[in-house]
């Protein structure tokens, strides 16, 4: 490679090329937020309430045992379609419900058994977490993941 | 050391390595706790723990880089850095920030978007430091000779520091939330990093070997072209399942196939300069941290990222411990490898002294090496099973976890390997003033073959 690509030509490729690369990858992003933003999570409205629950989620810090749509920690069970494996993706109420009894009898205590620590977490808070989980488990994920089990 | 002001590296070296000790003790604890889960359970929950080792490491990783920067602009550019203060200023605002980040987790006070949690403030610290950083160094770039060396590694510090506005963007939309932080965790790792990586390796080799530099430089831009090329559409193969368009799979998968190019182009460019070069540098530990960092980035990045990067195969095993397998072994070869070559070839010139600690250093190399190749191998076994088991069988998460408990313990194993290796590589650094094993004695022309 030393006659046709010298040093300098190297270099002007790499510079070029990068620039084109980036020009097409922020072309596609703008259209991939507007594809998410209008179809890929349109099937639920992003109410006040699943903002909150967002926010709950953040302040756990539930990423860094488990997974959401496969991001995350491989400690504990993917939480992105946890609505469906309870049948309470249409229910906002059973969503609740389940996801509170769930919360509250956590840790668990048994011996071997990986823990789920306890959280303070209000009634209020705890029914936007429930909203948020619902909000996620609709995006469209291409069918994402491959069965309930998640 | 040609120039006073590259002693600061030193500074930042101590840093990086004992942040390196908290991270993998951190590791340790997290692996124990894989194989007895009510270890620590209220008191220290594994996602604190996981905060801890994953910011320990991103943390002291860029503290070397930096470092390195510090060092290597000096002697590329031939002439002092710019202000000493502010190397040490930044320095400290690094480290005020991480103990920072540090104690808030143990006190429950973090953010929730995965290796993102710094408190506001820490983030903030990060961004005024990397300004400090850039204006300190491009002062002293931009009046000094400019080398292929040191464009590329600016470019890719400028770009990388670029790239932390994002941990700023947190939408409310979580999949737009998860596209915008691939920006910062992707694109560093996959492309402003390998920048800062190919221009280290460079210029370890134009060190170490006695290569000329003209045929250095042209591999240096030759291997970064082909990092960006292919890095940057590659993050399509986080685009699979969080939301975005269905084409990121054709985008994701293809390009992301290209990136084991510039991997296998430095494992390449490492073997050959030292083959070519005729320099008998004394500094045999540092070649061994340069060539066995190329090989093992190729292997976790390169092998271990191809592995499961077609959406075909990702789409069963996204998220498994085949994802935790390929993040240790490609870090470790990719950066913390890297770093350590630095660390070994620099300190001695920093301390003024002959390369003592060899015999210890490279012990450790192979104690880290082996374990985390271990590592991948029982995380790979059991991200298979589960795979399997949960992805296509249909099993329960907890379930099939339950299957796992031999490969933990495995895996646990490794990490004490490594923790072990890690010590005695700080203590080769810091402590050793003697070399523990006596050399042989010199034989010059020695390529007599067949004897
Ligand atoms: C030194 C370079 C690299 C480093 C440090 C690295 C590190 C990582 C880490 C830490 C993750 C997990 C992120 C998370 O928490 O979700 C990850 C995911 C991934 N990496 Fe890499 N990687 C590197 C290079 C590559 C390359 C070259 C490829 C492809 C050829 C690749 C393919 C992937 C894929 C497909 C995933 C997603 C796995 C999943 O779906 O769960 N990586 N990488
Ligand atoms: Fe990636």
């Amino acid at each position: 490679m030393s006659e046709i690509l010298t040093k300098a030509r190297a270099r002007n490729v790499f510079y070029g090329g990068s620039i084109f690369f980036v020009v097409v990858f922020v072309a596609l992003t703008a259209q991939s937020h507007r594809h998410i933003t209008q179809t890929a999570t349109a099937g639920m409205e992003l109410t006040d309430e699943v903002r909150h629950g967002k926010h709950v989620w953040e302040r756990h810090s539930c990423i860094n045992c488990h997974t959401l749509h496969g991001e995350g920690a491989y400690f504990a069970p993917e939480l992105g379609n946890v609505m469906t494996r309870w049948g309470a993706t249409e229910d906002p109420e059973l969503a609740y419900e389940i996801l509170d009894g769930w919360m509250k009898a956590q840790p668990s205590g048994i011996e071997g058994r990986r823990q789920m620590p306890s959280f303070e977490i209000t009634d209020e808070e705890m029914r936007a977490l429930a909203e948020f989980l619902r909000w996620a488990d609709q995006t469209d994920t291409q069918n994402w993941p491959p069965n309930d089990a998640g | 050391m040609k120039y006073q002001s590259q002693k600061v590296a030193y500074a930042y070296f101590i840093a990086a390595m004992g942040l390196f000790a908290i991270q993998v003790l951190g590791g340790l604890l997290l692996g124990w706790i894989y194989v007895s889960p009510n270890t620590l359970s209220e008191v220290l929950p594994f996602n604190i723990v996981r905060m801890i080792h994953t910011n320990a490491l991103i943390v002291w990783l860029l503290l070397g880089f930096f470092g390195a920067a510090y060092y290597l602009v000096p002697e590329e550019s031939e002439r002092e850095i710019f202000s000493v203060k502010l190397a040490y200023l930044q320095l400290a605002i690094l480290v005020v920030g991480t103990l920072g980040a540090v104690g808030s987790y143990l006190v429950g006070i973090h953010g929730g978007r995965e290796f993102l949690e710094q408190p506001l403030w820490v983030k903030v610290g990060i961004l005024v430091a990397a300004v400090i950083f850039l204006v300190n160094l491009s002062l002293t770039f931009l009046a000094g000779r400019k080398t292929a060396i040191t464009n590329i590694l600016m470019m890719g510090l400028w770009l990388l520091c670029l790239l932390w506005v994002f941990a700023f963007i947190n939408p409310d939309n979580l999949s737009l939330d998860k596209m915008y932080w691939w920006f910062v965790v992707h694109l560093w790792v996959e492309a402003t990093w390998e920048l800062v990586m190919a221009a280290i390796l460079g210029f370890l080799m134009l060190k170490l070997t006695g290569v000329d530099r003209e045929v250095i430089e042209k591999w240096l831009y030759v291997i970064v072209a082909t990092a960006l090329f292919s890095g940057i559409l590659g993050t399509g193969h986080h685009f699979y399942w969080i939301g975005t368009p269905g084409y990121w799979q054709w985008i994701g998968s293809i390009f992301s196939t290209f990136e084991v190019v510039p991997f296998f182009a430095m494992m390449s460019f490492a073997v050959i300069m030292v083959w070519k070069g005729r320099k008998n540098h004394p500094n045999k530990a540092a070649l061994l941290w340069s060539l066995g960092s190329s090989t093992v980035a190729f292997f976790g990045a390169g092998v271990w990222g191809f592995l499961h990067t077609l959406h075909g195969v990702n789409f069963y095993t996204h998220g498994t411990q085949i994802t935790a397998a390929h993040g240790h072994l490609s870090f470790y070869g990719a950066y913390v490898a890297l770093n350590l070559a630095m660390f070994s070839y620099a300190m001695p010139v920093l301390k003024g002294r002959a390369p003592y600690n060899q015999v210890l250093n490279m012990a450790s190399f192979w104690l880290m090496t082996g374990g985390m190749a271990f590592m991948t191998f029982t995380l790979t076994f059991a991200g298979t099973i589960q795979t399997h088991m949960q992805r296509i069988v249909g099993d329960y998460y907890m379930d099939v976890q339950d299957q796992l408990g031999l490969f933990y313990v495995m895996r646990f194993g490794s990490g004490v390997a490594v923790v072990i290796g890690a010590i005695l590589f700080i203590y080769a650094m810091l402590v050793v003033r003697r070399e523990v094993v006596k050399p042989g004695p010199v034989i010059k022309d020695a390529a007599v073959p067949g004897e």
